[in-house]
């Protein structure tokens, strides 16, 4: 039974996760929620974890979620579960690419739709992250003062790209290396360790 | 990661050309799912179909698949020791900040490639109501994400529908 509600979980994700990266979180955050498969906490956690390692976040949610309900069976599972809907879709449409491409460019109903999903996917994101807006992942204000200072540079290179042209500049690269989320979680990581030991 | 994918397949490999690489991003981030894992099933089948598939797919899962279990393997142990929960006490508002953060670019983006005008004003920036509602119904209302996608894609068709039958009446 927790086989199939792995599997069917992880294929409703892999099926309706537009968007990519940040935009999978909601579903996956609402799906985990609803079995108790994982706290706030440790959904926190793992999306820490994803940000470190490399390969995409959907693959590594799919895969400690599927570990920690179900072993390494799960896990295969779940992550399968979360290919499955891409490779029936993609291949159908590597198939029927130019009849596809024939009948799909420049088709209002087409393009309009991918166009308003953007803002809902902007707006999947943005809950996301109000979810996980809660006493257990904030617990002091010193938790505010990260959460700005963490947001103020992954944004500080947007800022500045737009002002001034230096995207090949010395000082850009710099911009662009301090707002690494790798670099910015392991410094958190120090100073978490650092304040609360 | 799509850089490194264009570097790997375009630059090095040439599998694939600079033309056939834009519409490959553009089908990869119109179908649903991941983008990596989309982008891998397109190049495989164009390199060698079925076989091609299969290895490009494990190639772009297999790393993440191998690395995550590992750490889950061993993390629920490292949880308990102090140090390890002390850093993610503070890593913990980081991650939601990582998310929060592109929201910004990802907005400005979505703007400049959408148009809404009704005699010459902008009314573009109205587009961000459907965020808006779409977060506060899954935050607020416990909504399922999976409607809410529906939901705009239902409503965008019946939107477009509407005006061009108006289009055809004016005519």
């Amino acid at each position: 039974m927790l086989y199939l509600q792995l599997f069917i979980s992880f294929f409703k994700i892999g099926l309706f996760g537009f968007g990519g990266g940040l935009a999978i979180l909601s579903l996956i955050q609402m799906e985990v929620e609803q079995y108790g498969w994982m706290s706030q906490q440790e959904f926190v956690d793992i999306v820490a974890v994803s940000q470190v390692t490399p390969g995409p976040i959907g693959i590594n949610c799919a895969t400690y979620v599927g570990y920690t309900t179900a072993g390494i069976w799960g896990s295969l599972l779940a992550t399968t579960a979360i290919i499955l809907p891409s490779l029936i879709i993609m291949l159908s449409i590597c198939k029927a690419y130019f009849w596809l491409s024939q009948r799909f460019q420049g088709n209002p109903y087409f393009e309009q739709t991918l166009r308003m999903l953007r803002f809902t996917v902007i707006g999947l994101i943005a809950s996301a992250a109000l979810m996980l807006i809660k006493p257990t992942n904030f617990i002091d204000p010193i938790s505010w003062i990260i959460f700005g200072v963490v947001a103020f540079f992954t944004v500080l290179p947007e800022i500045v790209n737009s002002q001034f042209t230096i995207h090949n500049s010395q000082f850009g690269k710099i911009i662009n290396l301090a707002s690494h989320p790798i670099l910015l979680i392991v410094l958190a990581g120090l100073a978490g360790y650092c304040i609360y030991r | 990661m799509l850089p490194l994918i264009q570097r790997e397949v375009v630059d090095r490999k040439r599998w694939i050309d600079e033309e056939e690489y834009l519409n490959m991003i553009a089908l990869a981030q119109a179908a649903p799912g991941l983008i990596a894992v989309n982008s891998a099933i397109f190049i495989g089948w164009r390199v060698g179909g079925w076989r091609g598939v299969c290895g490009a797919v494990l190639g772009a899962v297999l790393p993440s698949f191998l690395i995550i279990l590992a750490i889950a393997m061993v993390f629920s142990d490292w949880k308990e020791l102090p140090a390890v929960e002390a850093a993610f006490k503070g890593i913990r508002p980081a991650v939601v900040a990582l998310i929060a953060a592109p929201l910004f670019k990802l907005a400005k983006s979505a703007l400049k490639n959408s148009e809404f005008r009704i005699q010459h004003t902008d009314f573009r920036a109205l587009y961000l109501l459907i965020s808006l509602a779409a977060a506060l119904l899954i935050w607020l209302g416990g909504v399922n994400p999976v409607w809410v996608i529906l939901a705009t894609i239902v409503l965008t068709i019946v939107a477009i529908s509407i005006q061009q039958s108006a289009f055809r009446k004016k005519k």
